[in-house]
């Protein structure tokens, strides 16, 4: 098991996610950043679903408490690992005792944890990922045991990988949402020519933006959303949906993410800068 | 019944939105529940599908594969076009109890002041309606419930309060609802149900799905302590009828 010593700012475990019960309400939750979390699975030879550390931007001090093979991935944080620096996508052999503490941020906003066949905690309807309140807690805590199964044999395939870095990235890929024909041309125009801030108003659930597009005085019934849906508020704001997302929203679905750029915005921290392209 | 038409819009790569004309009405919901029946046990039967109804619209979402709108879209009017009046979901009444004492109705003596009737009126129309779920989101197990008696309308809060507690059941315009764990909420709380909506024990847990009628029946405060005991030992049942049997 790994045993928190510091919490960090927002560390939380997550799988990829809950699934069959958005027309009950609950939200897919799970991995914020999908692509980097299948490179550090992939190294591990663990499956797809296996359970990692998700840490935002100020990241914890653990130590292990049993042999285990991890990497790391995603932000870039300084990690060290007893002190010494580490890299991302590489696979790390751990001894009992070992500390990982992460530092500065550099670049990105969540950085991942992995380790051989994953976290164990246990699964709330079908999912590991934290939740509150499906889950007791929302986050991990100063002192929080987090168990997993120890391993001593594993000789990886590939034990490093060079990773085509799309932290840089800051132009985030759409399609037409269900209400994409209320937006006028000025409208449009704006969407897909601005530049846009990220608010520090985000989080798991979703992401604003800063600058406002042009109002509108559309109202409609009660819908389904998804993750990377964007709604319009009347006011002109975009919020963009994320995993912890609700699963109905009455505001107009303008766009939506695709897959990569929900990853993609889910690596940026407030003040970043964004655009909006339509693919 | 004739079937309304529909609209199918691409939403994202995974998904398509059904939608049926913009009201609300129980004929739309019940063709959407027919459409969604049909769908979930012949035309998308395979695990990775789900469906999310809520008042005009069905969702459609494939999680592991991309879907080819155009042809998808060809289907899904064939589908609807053929669709049997013979296919019906299961539809249940729940009947729940709610506590109005004022320990938990924390806004009943002032809906009753703006709407100017007693609180015992107020109790009467709130219990006298019989509901419809139209949709359940916001939270897991918050329900969307049409129906309410148009003398109960009144907008929301102006001043949305930072903590409302579970079970806390609450009106705002034309809607009805009740809060399925503590959240920040801007409905006018009248009373409390002791039932939990949402329980993530259990494997089915929600009990309640969209197309259910929700009717409620006033308790004491002391049968509302009485039903949370029973609920904590899990010996409480609510109340479920059939419906079209």
């Amino acid at each position: 098991m790994l045993k928190v010593l510091k919490a960090g700012f927002y560390t939380t475990i997550q799988d990829s996610g809950r699934f069959g019960l958005r027309d009950k309400g609950v939200p897919v939750s799970g991995i914020m950043d999908d692509m980097s979390v299948f490179k550090i699975n992939s190294l591990l030879e663990n499956k797809a679903s296996a359970a990692v550390l998700e840490i935002t931007m100020t990241g914890p001090t653990l130590i292990f408490e049993e042999d285990t093979y991890m990497v790391i991935g995603g932000a870039e944080m300084s990690a060290t690992l007893n002190n010494l620096p580490i890299k991302n996508y590489k696979v790390y052999q751990i001894a009992v005792g070992d500390i990982l503490s992460f530092g500065k941020l550099e670049k990105g906003f969540r950085s991942y944890l992995g380790v051989k066949e994953g976290f164990s905690v246990k699964e709330v309807l079908g999912s590991r990922s934290f939740y509150k309140p499906l889950t007791k807690f929302a986050r991990l805590i100063d002192n929080d045991i987090v168990p997993f199964n120890a391993q001593q044999l594993f000789e990886p395939k590939i034990s490093e990988i060079k990773v085509d870095c799309f932290l840089d990235v800051d132009v985030l890929e759409v399609t037409k949402g269900p209400e994409f024909d209320i937006l006028n041309d000025r409208q449009l125009e704006e969407i897909f020519s601005k530049t846009f801030t990220v608010a520090h108003e985000n989080n798991r659930m979703a992401y604003q933006l800063t600058e406002t597009i042009t109002p509108h005085a559309i109202s409609m019934l009660t819908s389904a959303t998804l993750p990377g849906t964007v709604q319009l508020t009347p006011a002109g704001k975009l919020i963009v949906l994320m995993k912890d997302g609700q699963t109905t929203g009455g505001y107009p679905r303008v766009i939506q993410l695709t897959d990569r750029s929900i990853c993609i915005l889910a690596q940026k921290k407030g003040g970043d800068r964004i655009s909006i392209k339509l693919v | 019944m004739n079937s309304p038409k529909i609209d199918i819009k691409p939403f994202g790569k995974h998904s398509l939105l059904i939608e049926w004309p913009n009201e609300v009405s129980e004929l739309i919901l019940e063709k959407i529940l027919q459409f969604q029946t049909f769908l979930n046990s012949e035309a998308l039967k395979e695990m990775d599908w789900e469906l999310v109804p809520a008042y005009n619209s069905l969702l459609i979402l494939n999680r592991k594969k991309e879907i080819d709108f155009e042809k998808m879209s060809v289907d899904i009017h064939n589908w609807y076009a053929n669709l049997k009046e013979s296919v019906k979901p299961d539809r249940f009444l729940w009947r729940l109890p709610v506590t109005y004492d004022l320990e938990f109705g924390l806004d009943l003596e002032d809906v009753a002041g703006q709407l100017n009737k007693t609180k015992r009126e107020i109790i009467d129309l709130h219990t006298g309606s019989t509901y419809t779920v139209y949709g359940i989101g916001f939270l897991p197990g918050f329900m969307y419930l049409g129906g309410i008696n148009s003398e109960l309308e009144l907008p929301r809060k102006a001043i949305p309060r930072p903590k409302v507690i579970k079970g806390a059941v609450g009106v705002a315009g034309k809607q009805a609802g009740i809060y399925p764990q503590e959240s920040p909420g801007g409905w006018n709380i009248i009373g409390n149900c002791p039932v939990p909506i949402f329980d993530a024990s259990k494997d089915n847990p929600c009990f309640v799905s969209v197309g259910d009628k929700v009717e409620f029946f006033e308790i004491s405060k002391a049968e509302h302590e009485l039903h949370k005991i029973e609920v904590e030992v899990g010996i409480y049942k609510p109340e479920k009828i059939k419906l079209d049997a």
